[in-house]
């Protein structure tokens, strides 16, 4: 059985791990004080000769207390949780310097449209990969996500991020890698017969590494 | 309290015999009919079954050939290795099946059918003949949901909850005929539920005996009565989007096509805001026969009654607000989704009070450990769980991660087989003898409890950790990924341990089958239980009571004082010795 989480590789990786974390602990709690009290309870109260159950129809007092407890403490992970979430999905989340990427989803592929050497999306110097996103380290990036025909779905497990590509929406998903490598992407939502081989590679290059291939692309695509 | 129960014309069929066949097959008598519904679920659940057993075999050795599947045809498995596509109908209709066909029909067709008349001291439903019509629609839904296997093109493929425009489409899917079948099918089904929960309300409402105030109700038939709420106020929503997604493919609308103005996610809300109280609809009869067995088990009042009525209806309202929890990633305005988690988060203070007030209700217990009882504790031990790892689900951020991964599919399973389940297997076992008028063997329904108790466990509890590694749930191939790699060793071990799961289940099968014929006779109340369906005949003659009973006590006044049994029937006219302490208010 394990319960960590594989490692994360972007920079809010951190915060939701954390969250999940601080679930697993008080649920973990939660759940050894109900099972090993119903094993106690098992064996304790079982039924013997002569004995008798206690007639009571319960207790305000103790029900109280198992009211106010989980209450006060899914409003305190209510709060915690929304402060991530506005940092991660929010509307208006993704960081301005952002290098924009548009990515179609279709069955059973994703086309990456890079915005080429000037950072910009729709000028000339953009290009299309299959299958392939490459980013560079320690800079945010935006993708603006969009599919042909079903709902696929954009999951990068190593960077804690998923979002549905709808057809007829352009959904914005920003995220920041912290490692430089290669990263599986793969589709989370059921897309018809294809779904399970809907995969692609996200490459996180260094900076400069970065720089320079993509100077290279845009150059070979230009000929 | 004003009500009476009125005799229907049918006590008086009560003296002569009535032909075979509407004694039997169209039979308006709700325990008959309860009958029914029970024999046809239960085949469903086998059927699902054994989906879930080749979903399983293709999860752990993908592309090798099912020992004996050579005997599928081509368009499903040519030479015993499943195809994709069949695969993506199996992994549908195996949900389809285990939510519409079997647990639903299970709790709500069953049991509301067989207890609720016999528990609030009614001789039949309201409308007998509503209610045999309400099984006899759901025959022609199952028949055709079968049907969808073996036309062209294959079974509905778009998972149970049928998204556009992968449903609406089969340029997207390849499949044609199938998710009409299915849709169709849905709609049919609907109109059955809508009868059955007409008639259960209207019958809670009317036809309670003498004395049977609402506060004197097991808390099985509170939950049946708010669940009925649920389902007449659910069910038009998703047989209406059916029809919608039906037109979309015959007719050419576009309510879900963007291609013509439509909306991919109009579907999931309207799926989800009747799914979402769906499940409950799934677990709240669970929950209250768990309490009525617990207590018997225990020989105790249900602690805190009260705040157990008002958790069902709580949570039943909550359930309203919620649906949005199962979209968090869909692509809906974020900060929708900060309200969603938050109304989700609350679920969990009802059904805290209803875990603790159970385990309240064995304290200071003398517990009995029949089969009914093993199975209700379980129920409760696994439904935690199933609502812990809810938690991690309804915090937005952690779901980014553990949506659409195999974390919802443990979750899937610890509330509905865990939990609605577990909970069945406790209510059949428990109301057989009245069923059948005889008692199913003790020992084997304890191997049984015993075996499926523990191969659960193993089979589902590991998938939690497939979900953390991120292996998303509804693939055909893992091996198609690199980090999913070194999860093939605990996939081999889940399916290893659902094989034999379902192998249990054969003990079971055998068990009911053959009890019925060769069960020792059963007596009237084989549980010393209160509840007004123990006080007749098992079983229960047509017509159900001889004379309308009078009520006199709460269901579950257990070792009360003054009494010489451990139980007091609640039509019977003795007194308890002392009122209950403790600043509760409860009719004695
Ligand atoms: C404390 C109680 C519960 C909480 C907080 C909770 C929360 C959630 C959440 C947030 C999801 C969506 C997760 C996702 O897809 O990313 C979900 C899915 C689901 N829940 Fe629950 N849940 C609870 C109890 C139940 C119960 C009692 C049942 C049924 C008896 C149930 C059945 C389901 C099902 C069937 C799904 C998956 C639907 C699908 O995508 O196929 N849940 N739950
Ligand atoms: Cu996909
Ligand atoms: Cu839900």
């Amino acid at each position: 059985m394990q319960w960590i989480l594989p490692d994360g590789a972007s920079t809010f990786a951190g915060d939701i791990d954390f969250l999940y974390y601080v679930i697993l602990v008080i649920t973990g709690i939660a759940f050894l004080v109900v099972e090993v009290g119903l094993v106690w309870f098992a064996i304790k109260y079982r039924a013997r000769p002569g004995r008798r159950a206690t007639y009571t129809h319960g207790s305000l007092r103790a029900e109280l207390v198992w009211t106010a407890i989980p209450a006060v403490t899914v409003v305190v992970l209510g709060l915690m949780s929304g402060g991530v979430w506005n940092h991660v999905k929010g509307r208006h989340s993704a960081p301005a310097e952002a290098l924009p990427y548009r990515v179609l989803a279709k069955q059973f592929e994703w086309h990456v449209t890079h915005p080429g050497p000037d950072g910009q999306l729709d000028t000339p110097d953009d290009f299309t990969i299959r299958n392939q996103l490459h980013m560079p380290v320690d800079r945010a990036v935006v993708v603006h996500l969009t599919a042909e025909d079903v709902i696929h779905s954009f999951f990068v497990p190593a960077f804690r991020v998923k979002q549905d590509a709808v057809p007829g929406m352009e959904i914005p998903v920003w995220f920041e890698a912290t490692k430089a490598g290669r990263y599986e992407l793969a589709c989370a939502e059921l897309c018809g017969l294809g779904h399970y081989r809907m995969g692609a590679e996200v490459m996180v290059h260094a900076a400069d590494e970065f720089g320079s291939w993509t100077a290279a692309q845009a150059a070979a695509r230009t000929q | 309290m004003t009500t009476v129960a009125h005799p229907s014309e049918h006590t008086t069929h009560a003296g002569h015999e009535l032909p075979f066949i509407r004694k039997y097959i169209f039979s308006t008598d709700h325990k008959i009919i309860g009958i029914q519904f029970l024999l046809m679920s239960l085949v469903f659940l086998f059927i699902g079954g054994l989906l879930a057993m080749l979903i399983r075999w293709q999860q752990a050795y993908p592309g090798s050939a099912i020992p004996g599947a050579a005997v599928l045809p081509e368009t499903m498995a040519p030479g015993g290795i499943l195809l994709p596509e069949f695969y993506n109908s199996l992994v549908t209709m195996h949900g389809t099946f285990m939510v519409f066909f079997a647990i639903m029909p299970l709790l709500v067709g069953v049991f509301g059918n067989f207890l609720i008349p016999l528990k609030i001291g009614a001789p039949d439903m309201a409308f007998p003949r509503l209610n045999m019509w309400s099984f006899w629609i759901a025959v022609p839904a199952g028949i055709l949901m079968l049907a969808g296997f073996f036309v062209e093109g294959g079974h509905a493929a778009a998972g149970w909850t049928a998204y556009a425009p992968l449903s609406a489409n089969p340029e997207f899917s390849g499949v044609y005929a199938g998710q009409k079948l299915w849709l169709l099918s849905i709609a049919i089904l609907g109109l059955s539920s809508i009868l059955g929960a007409t008639n259960y309300i209207t019958t809670v409402v009317n036809l309670r005996a003498p004395g049977m105030t609402w506060f004197r109700l097991p808390l099985s038939i509170w939950a049946l009565f708010i669940t009925a709420i649920l389902v007449l106020l659910a069910i038009p929503i998703l047989s209406g989007a059916a029809i919608m997604l039906f037109f979309d493919q015959t007719i050419g609308t576009h309510f879900f096509a963007p291609a013509g103005g439509g909306q991919p996610l109009l579907w999931q809300h309207l799926f989800w805001y009747f799914g979402h109280p769906e499940v409950y609809i799934l677990i709240l009869p669970a929950m209250g026969m768990v309490s009525d067995i617990i207590a018997n088990g225990s020989r105790k009042p249900v602690f805190g009654y009260h705040s157990m009525v008002y958790a069902i209806i709580a949570i039943a309202f909550l359930g309203w607000v919620v649906w949005g929890h199962h979209m968090f990633q869909s692509g809906m305005n974020p900060t929708l989704g900060l309200g969603f988690m938050i109304s989700t988060l609350l679920i969990a203070v009802p059904s805290a009070i209803k875990t603790f007030n159970w385990m309240g209700t064995m304290w200071q217990g003398n517990i009995r450990f029949h089969v009914p009882m093993l199975h209700a504790i379980s129920f409760v031990a696994m439904f935690v769980i199933g609502g812990l790892s809810g938690v991690f689900m309804a915090s937005t951020p952690v779901d980014i991660y553990i949506h659409d991964t195999y974390f919802i599919v443990a979750h899937i399973h610890y509330v509905l087989f865990g939990g609605s389940l577990f909970a069945l297997f406790a209510a059949i076992t428990f109301w057989y003898p009245k069923m059948f008028g005889r008692m199913m063997n003790p020992f084997w329904g304890k191997v049984h409890w015993l075996l499926t108790f523990v191969f659960f466990n193993l089979t589902f509890f590991p998938m939690h950790s497939l979900g953390v590694y991120g292996h998303m749930r509804r693939i055909y191939d893992p091996t198609q990924y690199e980090f999913l790699q070194p999860l093939m060793g605990l996939n081999k071990f889940i399916t290893v341990s659902a094989l034999l799961l379902f192998a249990s289940q054969l003990i079971f099968i055998l068990n009911f089958i053959g009890s019925w014929f060769r069960g020792a006779k059963a007596p009237d109340n084989p549980w010393e239980d209160n509840g007004l369906e123990w006080t007749v005949p098992s079983p229960p003659p047509h017509g159900n009571f001889a004379r309308v009973p009078t009520v006199h006590h709460g269901p579950y006044e257990f070792s009360a004082p003054g009494v010489a049994e451990d139980y007091l029937p609640q039509s019977s006219a003795t007194r308890i010795a002392v009122p209950p302490a403790e600043g509760r208010r409860v009719e004695p």
